[in-house]
Formats: structure tokens, sequence, C-alpha cells
């Protein structure tokens, strides 16, 4: 029983980081007051180009480390061009955000399929990035494997949950941010450039997705394909509101949402006679009965969120 | 921090928006130390002009100078720079942030690198706010702050932020007369240091406190002059262009049965905070009562529990003798409630259907403008030609996107419609706000109208002149709960400003 139970736990680390680096970077475009639903196409971009570059290098053999670096830096850029790009559209020229996100999203998983074909074909491994044990620390029974035996991209993520907290209430920037979400004529009028503070948020926000999908093909599966993001995109932007727009509540969205996951993998390989169909169901229907019942909290959300800004627009 | 402002000109301001002529050839000025009135009604253009000289919109003609050298501001940022500030009419205030960090966001010299060092705005703020006897907390969040409150975090911020220049548009439009009088005395004191423009429609304010006043209408300056050369008649006659003589109630009414019976009504905010507290009240056939109030103390929350449109927790709502607590707004309706709602942009039309459309949203399924569930075309415009006749909607036709109107004729189609479903009673939430002189005197003929028809009418208001003007009966609403029903005789301007502010009489 404890080695099922450290088995679904050890997995829920690294299996959140993908989900939580996403959504934080959607949690900064939503502060600014923009919402991204492309995030799920723009991880997919991340995802491939991050595979591609010590694909290339290595054609699946082992390369060297710098390469793995390579294509998340690769990926970060992407991700950063792809909401720079959603920018000009939602910020500059004001389309409604829904459907752009959609547009975004339809392109970003069609054409990094497209590109995966082209240049690598079919399904094709590459080594990824080893775990790190901690010294020490990965010995203590139990709490070590769940928590200090992880691949090095799963402990850079943790560590950016505090860094995203300080950046976005404790830097001017990250008040600018809050600021332009929730009263960007406020802000306007404290000389506060609101679009090119949407701006920087969607390219950060962008970058963040890219890391995402990178972290999905070169720590996680090891592997590109089509349906490797899988929606995680679209969960990403529900655990925004899940957690409050609050980094540390969004941390408690991705492990729960997670933990249901490796539970239902967990149930059906131990054999227990249970509809698999459900069991992949239970993290999906967890997140809507969550969403469903957590307060509309009109305290801290971005009350613009989604409303473009125009200056001289007289309401 | 730069010398002082000696002197500030915009000189021939010329503004257009789509359609609009907002600014046509506006030139004022304002000397050290003076407190210039900038008044007319709404849409003369006075809150563009501001914008103007804050930086927020480019004027597309003229200039502006300050102490005779022209500046051009691209953003407020310039205008800062320069020392002016502006408080806002709609408060200029990020909700889900504190007060430091409200002001925090103007305050660029505590912007490092990497860091925001709050405890240096903090300081100025206790500073300032110590300087200028204006009491606020600085760790508040926004959302917990009364209006008035958050008026004083408004002027908080604009010295910090080293304003010399204070704009400050219709600052008392949302303050009790006390605070009212408190803000006057206050900026009566600042004038030994700063220059202000005072932006109001209120001309007690305006005599009270400003030197020079400058009057707009149409977006032009009609008149300038010092204030006390000239009688708030003549200033409101300028401002309006004719005068107008609002109705009044005058006829005593013989008193008629209760027909609305309010017991014990308790109901929440949308905070989950008690916004009624046992609230009781009566209403009779025929009379207007006026509930005189801050608003915020229940106001909202009333009508809406009348209304089936918030959840009454306990008490009793009884309308000719049946209990209508927790109906649903529709059996409301078919009870013969009339309703004129506080946002009559949101709440009381559908702003992108047309005005025929917006005429029977209450009655659509009624056989007398549907058979069969499909729309009888001819019947509904025609009753909507009659409407917009009766009613002078002032409208291109009656295809007109409701929302496309101006304020003033949406709240006649509202009106309209309440009105002509023949109502065993109606409720007006605020029904004149932000409305012109012209306007108003029609909404309150039609109110007295109808009361003469014997119809009970709940009249929720926060410009005392209007309640004092229109009610039989006048109610004092204070944190969800009637402070004291006076008679019209009985109500002085002083005494229900005492009630407003929850001074309980023995």
């Amino acid at each position: 029983m404890i080695t099922i139970l450290t088995n679904m736990l050890s997995m829920c680390i690294p299996f959140s980081v993908a989900l939580l680096l996403a959504s934080i970077g959607e949690m900064f475009n939503q502060r600014a007051g923009v919402f991204n639903l492309g995030c799920e196409g723009i991880m997919a971009m991340g995802a491939f180009i991050g595979m591609l570059i010590p694909f290339s290098v290595g054609g699946g053999g082992p390369v060297p480390q710098v390469y793995n670096v390579l294509g998340f830096l690769a990926a970060a850029a992407v991700g950063a061009f792809l909401g720079l790009f959603f920018g000009v559209v939602t910020v500059t020229f004001r389309a409604p955000q829904g459907i752009a996100g959609i547009g975004l999203q339809m392109f970003g998983v069609g054409t990094a399929g497209t590109l995966f074909r082209h240049f690598v074909g079919g399904t094709q491994s590459i080594p990824g990035i080893p775990d790190i044990d901690i010294p020490l620390l990965s010995k203590i029974p139990f709490l070590g494997d769940v928590f200090f035996s992880h691949n090095g991209a799963a402990y850079l993520a943790y560590l950016f949950i505090p860094v995203a907290w300080y950046i976005l209430f404790k830097t001017p920037w990250g008040l600018k941010v809050r600021a332009v979400g929730t009263n960007p004529r406020a802000a306007d009028s404290m000389g506060i450039n609101v679009s090119r503070t949407r701006y920087e948020s969607l390219m950060l926000g962008g970058a963040l997705a890219g890391l995402a999908g990178a972290y999905l093909s070169i720590a996680q599966a090891k592997m590109f394909s089509d349906t490797l993001i899988s929606g995680r995109g679209f969960i990403a932007v529900a655990l925004v509101y899940f957690g409050h727009w609050h980094p540390l509540q969004i941390m408690g969205g991705a492990l729960l949402f997670t933990f249901a996951q490796t539970f239902q993998t967990q149930i059906q390989s131990m054999g227990i006679s249970f509809p698999y169909e459900l069991a992949v169901m239970l993290p999906y229907v967890l997140v809507i009965v969550v969403l469903s019942f957590t307060s509309r909290n009109q305290t801290t959300a971005p009350t613009s969120l989604g409303k473009p800004f125009n200056r001289e627009m007289r309401t | 921090m730069e010398g002082k402002i000696r002197e500030l000109r915009m000189e021939h301001i010329t503004k257009r928006f789509p359609g609009v002529l907002a600014s046509d050839d506006i030139s004022i000025s304002v000397g050290e130390g003076e407190v210039l009135a900038l008044v007319g009604e709404n849409g003369a253009g006075k809150t563009t002009l501001m914008n103007i000289l804050m930086g927020l919109y480019q004027p597309d003609e003229g200039r502006i100078l300050i102490n005779g050298s022209e500046v051009r501001f691209r953003g407020p940022e310039d205008a800062f720079k320069a020392g002016l500030g502006m408080v806002h009419q709609q408060y200029m205030l990020v909700q889900n942030m504190t007060v430091t960090e409200n002001i925090a966001l103007g305050y660029k010299k505590a912007w490092k690198p990497m860091r925001l060092s709050l405890s240096e705005v903090r300081s100025r703020v206790v500073e300032i706010s110590e300087k200028y006897s204006l009491s606020v907390n600085p760790d508040a969040y926004i959302w917990q702050l009364s209006v008035g409150e958050q008026q004083r975090v408004e002027l908080v911020k604009t010295l910090c932020l080293g304003a010399r220049f204070l704009i400050l548009d219709e600052p008392t439009s949302a303050l009790t007369p006390q605070e009212t009088d408190e803000l006057i005395a206050l900026l009566k004191n600042m004038t030994d240091e700063l220059s202000i423009i005072f932006i109001s429609h209120k001309l007690q304010e305006v005599k009270a406190i400003s030197n020079k006043v400058a009057i707009l209408r149409h977006g032009k300056v009609v008149f300038s002059g010092n204030t006390d050369d000239h009688s708030s008649q003549d200033i409101a006659a300028m401002m309006t262009g004719h005068s107008i003589e609002l109705p009044k109630n005058l006829d005593k009414n013989d008193s008629g049965d209760t027909v609305l019976s309010i017991r014990d009504l308790v109901v929440m905010s949308d905070r989950k905070t008690v916004a009624l507290d046992h609230l009781s009240l009566d209403i009779k056939a025929g009379e207007i009562v006026g509930l005189a109030g801050v608003s915020g103390n229940g106001q909202r929350e009333l009508s809406e529990a009348i209304n089936g449109l918030r959840r009454v927790e306990s008490g009793s709502i009884s309308f000719f003798g049946k209990e209508i607590a927790n109906f649903t707004p529709r059996q409301v309706i078919d009870e013969g409630m009339g309703y004129i709602p506080e946002e009559r942009n949101t709440e009381g039309i559908v702003p992108a259907f047309s005005i025929r459309e917006n005429f029977i949203l209450k009655d659509a399924s009624n056989p007398e403008f549907s058979s069969r569930s499909i729309l009888k075309k001819k019947d509904i415009d025609d009753y909507s030609e009659k409407l917009v006749k009766e009613f002078d909607v002032r409208c291109p036709d009656i295809q007109t996107a409701a929302g496309s109107l101006s304020g003033g004729n949406i709240q006649k189609v509202i009106l309209a419609r309440e009105i002509e479903r023949k109502p065993r009673f109606l409720i007006a939430v605020y029904p004149t706000r932000g409305l012109d002189l012209g306007a108003v005197e029609f909404i309150h003929q039609q109110l007295l109208a109808i009361r003469r028809e014997g119809i009970g009418v709940l009249l929720i208001s926060e410009e005392l002149d209007e309640i004092m003007d229109l009610s039989d009966r006048i109610a004092v609403i204070y944190k969800g709960s009637i402070q004291k029903v006076l008679d019209h005789d009985e109500a002085t301007r002083a005494r229900l400003g005492v009630l407003m502010a929850g001074v309980k009489e023995e």
C-alpha cells in the first residue's frame, strides 16, 4: 500500500510541472487583463521546438545536456513570439480574446504537427534529461522519493513559484500588471502604458507556456506527438481561475489535478475492476466540480479581464 | 519639485469626437491661489476639457501655457511632472490593491529596478495625510473603503504625486451634505498652496468655494467672470440656456390605503454582509415616498429585494395585501409592479435591442403583441410610435438601438415602458442621475402625473432637492434601516443631512 502511495505521490511533482508553468504564465496574462486560450497551441509549438533541437543533434541518441537546455530556450523564445503575436491581435487590434485564443490554439497545434511530420517523421524518442537525486535528502524514506528525486527542470519550475509571487506582488512591474488588468483607466491616468504592460505579460506568459510544452517533450514524455499536450493548455486556463490568480493557490490546483490523474492511472494499472473510461474522466470532472464551487471572489479578480482598452473610448 | 504655477492658460482648445464637437474653441485661465469653477450640464464638455489638460486626450487645435510658456502633454505622466493632478469623477483606483499600492502606481521614486519600496510610499502617504488632515488607512484595500474614503485616497494620491494644481471633477457627487461641507472647508485651506479647477453643476458649492466661474454649454464657453458678481440663478440660466422651473409636489394628498408594506426585511449584500437590517416601511396609494440616503446604505438591495432580484432572508413584503417576498421577477411584474432600475444601461434596457423591442420587453408574450408565439409587427410598431411621441423620445426612428441614445432618452424609453403598462405601483431608483435639467423636468412631471392617478411611488434618490420637490413623505435610510420618516413639511436640508449621516434624533 505504501509503495503504491509513494509511487503516486512521487509522480505528482514531475507530472505537474507542465501544467504549473503554463498556468503561472496564464496567470500573468490574466492579471494584465488578457486571457489567452491559445496556451495549448503555444505549448504544442514549444514541445515540438524543444524536442527538435536535441533530436536533430543526436538523432534520438544521447546528446550533451546543453542541447536540451537550448531546446528549452528555443521553446521559450517561440512562446514569447507567439505571445507577442497574440498581443498584436488582441491588444493593438482589440480582437475578441476568446476567438483569437481559439485561433492561436489551432494554429499552434496544427503547425507543430505539420512541422513535426516534415522534419522528424514518425514517433522518435530522445534521451531527455536525467533525474537528480539530491544528496542526503533523497535518502529520506518516502519523502525522498516524493520530493527529492526528480529531473532538474522540475526543481527549477517549483523554484519559480516564489519568484513569480515576488514579481507579481513585490516589483513595480507586477504592480503595473495588476493595475492594468483590474482598472486600466486608472493605470492610464497614472501614466502607465497599458498596451505595453499587456504585451510584456503576454510575452512572459507565452514564454512560460513554451517552456511547459518543452518540458513535456524533453523531460516527461521524451518524445513528441500530435496528442502530447492533450488539453493541458485549457486545464491551465481553468487552474488560473481555480487558484484565484495567486501563484501558490495555482500550484495547489496543479498538484490536485495531477494527483487525480496519477490516481486514475494507478487504479487502472492495479487492475481494480472499475470502468477505465470513468477513471480517465475523473481529473476533468474534478476540475469542473471544483470550479463550480469556488467562490466568485470579486476582491482579487482582475475585473477588466477580457476587455480591450481604448483610452479615447467614451463610456 | 519645481516652482509654483503662477498662471495656467488653455487657449482656443478644440476637440472633435466622431459626430461630436466636444470642445469648441475654449479658452480659460487660472491664476495662483485661485479657484476656477467650471460649470455646465452633462455633455457640455467639462470632463473632456480636463482630460485634454491632463494629456489623456490630445486636442485637435489650441495650446496650453504654464507661466506663459507653452507645454505639450503627451500623457498624464507629463502633466504630473508639470505639477498638475486630477481627481476624476469616477475614481481612478484599483479595487484589489491597497491604498499604498494604488499610490505607488504613480510614485516612481519608489520603483527600484527589481523591487518596489512600498515602505517608502507608505511613509509619504502618512506624511501627506497628516499635513492636510486627510485621514486614510494606507493598508486598507480600496474595496473595503466607502465612497467618501475613496475620495480622500484620491486627494492624498494626487498630493503625494506632487500636485501643485488640482483639478476636481464633480468631487461632491457621491458625498453626504456633511462630507461636502468638510471637503469645501478643506479645499479652502489648500488654496494657500494650490490653485484649483473645480468642476460642478451644484451652484451652492460653486458659490461657496470659487473666485472665478466659467460656464460651458455644448462645448463652448458661454460666460466667464467673477463668481461673486453673479447670483446662482444667473449662473443656472446661463448653464441651461433658458430658465427652468422644476415642478413641485404642492397639492396635499388625501391619503389612500397602504399598498406596499415592508416589515422587518433582512437582505444580504453581494459581499454577504447584512444590507437591510430589519427595514420597515409603508407606502400608500397616491403618494410619493422619497427614500433619502447616501448611496450604498441598502437602497440597491431594497429595490432588488422588492422586485424579486435578490433573496429575502427574513421579513415580509406585502403588496396590496399579498405576500410577494421571494417571488420571481416575473411574478412581481405580473402583480403590477413598475420598476425604473438604478443602472439604466444595463438593467433598464437591452442596449443592442431597438427601441421598439425594449418597449415590449416585459410584454412580449402578451396577446396584445404576439399570437401563437409570433410577434405582431404592426401592433408593436404602432404602439412604439405612439410611445415615442407621447414621451418625447428623441431618436431617428423606433428601429434605433436603444443603447445608442443619450442618457435622458434612454430614461424616457424606460419610463414609457413602465408607465404605459399601467402599473399599480412604481419604484424609481435614481431616476434622474446624471441627466440634464430638461430631462429631469420631464421625468419629474411624469412621476407627479402618475401620483395624481392614485399610484404609489417609491422614489430612491441621493439628490435632496429632487426628494424634497416631489415627496409627500421622506424616509431616511442609513446602514440598511429606516432612520426616520418625515412629512414633507417637517423636512429641511439640514435635518435630512444629519439623519443621512446616521445621527439619531431622540
